[in-house]
């Protein structure tokens, strides 16, 4: 079975190789780092077979999977650990996993050429991998047992974590030979199981994680308190693009634990013995800001700009036929302008790290507790701002409270900032850096500003026979060490999801126009399918009722030839009974197809009036991620990607005054979804031996264009400006 | 740091009155007594964390948004985050570290039971304001769900399974 390299370039293997190219060449040299001595210190691992860099089994029976994905909710300690128990034959009580330490060669994502975690790829790259791991562990277990008993390794079984010898009668759990295995020779292309034999991949299995997470025990980077440990609290520009002019600290120096005060590439860094020290004492800084190179601009403002810039075009994305052509003949024409607003990520875990400085014979080096998204990344950023050797920068990758893209970082400015404050007083000691809430909601690095341009033409019979759609947006790529992966000036980032779309029509065009703005831009689980989603299912929608047709039926007559798109259509169409969009219940139903990171998702929404706003009921989700490797993570990702779509396109936009400030700051205007809004969740899995694709960002694209259709139907108004409703509501 | 945590017998009448004002903050933490010599207005959040080391109580807004910081105050679930140390003086505090009643094990049971963290990071808060729930109340409806736990933000919304895992819990202290 081979994976299929995502669309996305990022993801593929020639993307890859680009990255390698603009990372800086000392990353190599870190692949030499320490591999098996870096698990967390608090959960040491009393290893005695380490069969390879992903498994250690211990004599207490337990197996430990090293875990070279950050865990922030999407379920891989889980994910991988069950490719490892399968292909062992381990019993699922006696699994455990811990993350991996960070380390470009053998802990890279397969997909990336990198370390790091995106793009919803950990099941699909770790997929081989993990379950080769396993294969190789479980031969060598045979191997040690065939020697210890004098029998033939062919007549050994391996089930439930017992290695038996039926003949003979001899029965072993994994403890007692993990002694003997370790001497067993590392075998070469053990051959994984026929997916037939599957017993632990494609049933529910509890998480590894659950307790942990339930009893308050998980420990996640704020939870790291280190010896004499400073709290850094950092005062950052109030605009994008403004820079220090100087400052007075005198008031910071007053209150009551506060150390002393630094300037940092990206602020002022304020240093206190305990959080609220290091929060007061930064909100006693009286500073200067130079806000020359400043964005000034409204968000309104800008929004306008991009509009219009979206309507003239711009540089070919993709296109098929004579578009100007077949839009010239058509019998009639619709056209609509979609608007997308900043989005923070706004995960529950403010952004934070802690690292610690230590002068050693050998000299310096650093220890980093933080919640790495793109390990080697962040790795070679904090070795290159503390001027020291990547292999003397060890990272633990900790379990971490969300994230949704905010934490992988193309320049790793949060790395950066974190390595910043350490190396600003010169001397060994530890810091923990912590964001405020409002730190976080105003500190950019937002799902960018976008407008889309859609235009359709119909034939006599209501036929699209020319679809056109201009994106702007501004490209987070442009200047990073990912810059390389805008190709042919498109930043696939940026438009995926408008293009290579299931639909075929006669002629069509897509245009991409990159804007200009300091305002710091990032990927936003599912990055430009957040967007694309929306405007294309949506858009869509109107069109085929303009023809006259049934949005189900017309979806399926233009997805003839993409089975997996009809099939999660067809699933989602018998599982809510289509009929129309009019219930009887005085609600309506909207539907949305969208596929992305290679999942085929078909979500359909039912919706009722409250007060002039859409209250959402229930959401129905027919998924395609090829083999299921736990259909209990999965559906949670659904559920969670749903409530994650849905509150921001209920509420959510980051707007910037005239002027440039920010103008929101917390969860009281930033509004999270609540339990009280969130929908009942019904998932049914497509049944498939395809290799597994993402699960983690999938669900949310849908949602919000299934809403609006479901306004449409119960009260003929078409949404095209997300949010639906806004913070004050 | 300005800590000390010894544990020391509660003071009680007047010599509570007189305790109150000598600008020592003394709490009992899951049963352990501390006197905290912070500053007064150090929010209970911080003081239980950063001198305390009880970590499993998360910072999430700093402005009872959220819930992540909740804790029981004398029975009673307080967000951490706005409440003064000075507040709390001579007051009994639970955390999710001492969370051990019935309801409390019957909700971290249901929890566990259908996988119902993602990240976990607001869960010690979900996990607290259920158990004050059921405290009060054995058989809630969807509404009083809702009502009982709509201060708590979950950002992986694991709501669907939370509301689950109540009644879940629910029922096994019915039974």
């Amino acid at each position: 079975m081979t994976l299929h390299a995502n669309r996305r370039q990022f993801l593929t293997a020639a993307g890859g190789l680009t990255l390698g190219l603009f990372l800086p060449l000392n990353k190599r040299a870190a692949a030499q780092s320490v591999v098996a001595g870096i698990i967390q210190a608090d959960e040491p691992v009393a290893a005695t077979f380490e069969p390879n860099a992903f498994i250690r089994i211990a004599t207490d029976d337990t197996v430990t999977v090293l875990v070279k994905h950050i865990e922030f909710g999407q379920g891989t300690y889980t994910g991988l650990s069950t490719l490892v128990a399968e292909e062992l034959d381990a019993d699922w009580d006696q699994m455990r996993a811990v993350s991996a330490p960070a380390d470009a060669e053998i802990y890279a994502n397969t997909l990336f050429g990198l370390q790091g975690t995106g793009g919803s790829t950990a099941i699909a790259n770790s997929y081989m991998q993990m379950r080769q791991a396993g294969a190789a562990a479980k031969a060598m277990l045979i191997a040690a047992a065939a020697e210890t008993w004098n029998v033939s390794a062919d007549e050994i079984t391996v089930s439930k974590g017992k290695v038996r010898h039926e003949k003979s009668g001899k029965e072993s759990g994994f403890g007692a030979l993990a002694t003997a295995a370790a001497d067993v020779p590392v075998p070469v292309d053990v051959p994984v199981k026929d997916p037939k034999d599957f017993v632990l991949i494609g049933t529910d299995r509890p998480k590894l994680d659950s307790l942990a997470k339930t009893n308050g025990s998980a420990d996640f980077a704020i939870d790291i308190y280190r010896d004499g440990m400073l709290t850094v609290a950092v005062a950052h520009p109030p605009k994008f693009g403004a820079t220090l002019i100087n400052y007075d600290d005198a008031d910071t120096l007053a209150v009551e634990g506060v150390a002393y005060t630094h300037q940092v590439p990206n602020g002022i860094a304020v240093y206190a013995s305990n959080t609220y020290a290091a929060f007061k004492g930064r909100d006693a800084l009286k500073v200067n800001w130079d806000f020359a190179d400043a964005e000034t601009r409204s968000s309104a403002q800008m929004t306008q700009e991009w509009v219009e810039a979206a309507k003239m075009g711009s540089t070919v994305a993709e296109e098929s036929g004579d578009v100007d052509a077949a839009m010239e003949g058509a019998a009639k024409r619709l056209s609509a302008d979609y608007t997308f607003p900043f989005l923070a990520h706004a995960p529950m875990e403010p952004i934070d790290g802690v690292i610690e400085i230590r002068e050693t014979d050998a000299g310096r080096e650093a220890e980093v507790w933080m919640g790495s998204q793109l390990q080697t990344v962040d790795h070679g950023t904090i070795a290159a701002t503390l001027e020291i050797p990547q292999d003397r920068v060890s990272i633990n990758t900790m379990l971490t409270g969300g994230s949704f893209g905010r934490r992988a970082q193309p320049g790793s400015p949060v790395a950066a900032e974190l390595a910043a404050i350490a190396a600003a007083p010169d001397q060994a000691g530890s810091y923990k850096m912590l964001w405020s809430r409002s730190d976080d909601i105003r500190g950019g690095y937002y799902r960018p500003l976008t407008a889309h341009h859609l235009e359709a033409g119909l034939d006599a019979d209501g036929n699209i026979v020319a679809w056109r759609n201009n994106i702007a947006n501004q490209s987070f790529l442009r200047g990073s060490a990912f810059e390389g992966l805008i190709q042919q000036g498109i930043d696939a980032t940026a438009v995926e999801g408008s293009t290579k779309m299931p639909y075929k029509w006669p002629a069509h065009r897509v245009t991409w126009a990159e804007m200009q703005t300091p305002v710091t831009g990032l990927w936003w689980r599912a990055v430009g399918h957040t967007h694309t989603a929306f405007a294309t299912e949506v858009f869509l929608d109107e069109a085929l009722i303009a023809g006259g047709k049934d949005v189900v039926e017309g979806r399926l007559a233009l997805i003839t030839d993409s089975p997996r798109d009809a099939g999660v259509l067809q699933r989602l169409a018998d599982m809510i009974d289509w009929s129309g969009p009019q219930e009887p219940n005085g609600r309506a139903r909207g539907i949305a197809l969208h596929e992305s990171f290679n999942t085929y998702v078909a979500m359909a929404a039912e919706v009722s009036e409250e007060d002039g706003r859409p209250k959402v009921h229930k959401v129905w989700c027919a998924v395609d991620c090829g083999v299921a490797v736990n259909p209990n993570v999965i559906r949670a990702q659904i559920e969670g990607g749903v409530g994650y779509g849905l509150g921001a396109a209920l509420y959510d936009a980051i707007t910037l005054a005239e002027g440039g400030e920010v103008q929101q700051s917390n969860f009281d205007d930033y509004r999270m979804l609540r339990i009280n809004e969130m929908p009942e969740v019904e998932v049914s899995i497509i049944a498939s031996t395809e290799a597994p694709t993402g699960i983690g960002e999938p669900g949310t694209p849908p949602i919000a264009p299934a809403v609006a259709n479901a306004w449409r139907g119960l009260t003929g108004e078409s949404i095209r400006q997300l949010p639906f409703v806004g913070a004050d509501a | 740091m300005a800590t000390v945590t010894i544990p020391t017998p509660r003071p009680t009448g007047k010599e509570l009155e007189e305790a109150l004002d000598d600008g020592i903050t003394r709490v009992r933490v899951n049963g352990q007594d501390h006197e905290l010599t912070v500053d007064p207005d150090m929010p209970l959040l911080w003081a239980l964390r950063d001198e305390l080391r009880l970590t499993g109580t998360k910072f999430s807004c700093g402005i009872a948004q959220c819930g992540a910081c909740t804790v029981m105050v004398d029975g009673v679930a307080m967000r951490s985050c706005v409440t003064p140390i000075d507040a709390v003086d001579g007051s009994e505090v639970t955390t999710i570290e001492g969370m051990d009643s019935a309801e409390a094990k019957a909700v971290m049971e249901a929890w566990v039971a259908i996988d119902v963290p993602q990240c976990g990071y607001c869960q010690s808060g979900q996990v607290i304001s259920a158990t004050a729930l059921l405290m009060e109340n054995r058989k809630p409806s969807d509404t009083d769900i809702d009502e009982a736990m709509v201060g708590n933000i979950c950002r992986c919304a694991t709501y669907t399974r939370i509301r689950q895992a109540i009644k879940d819990a629910a029922e096994k202290l019915e039974a």
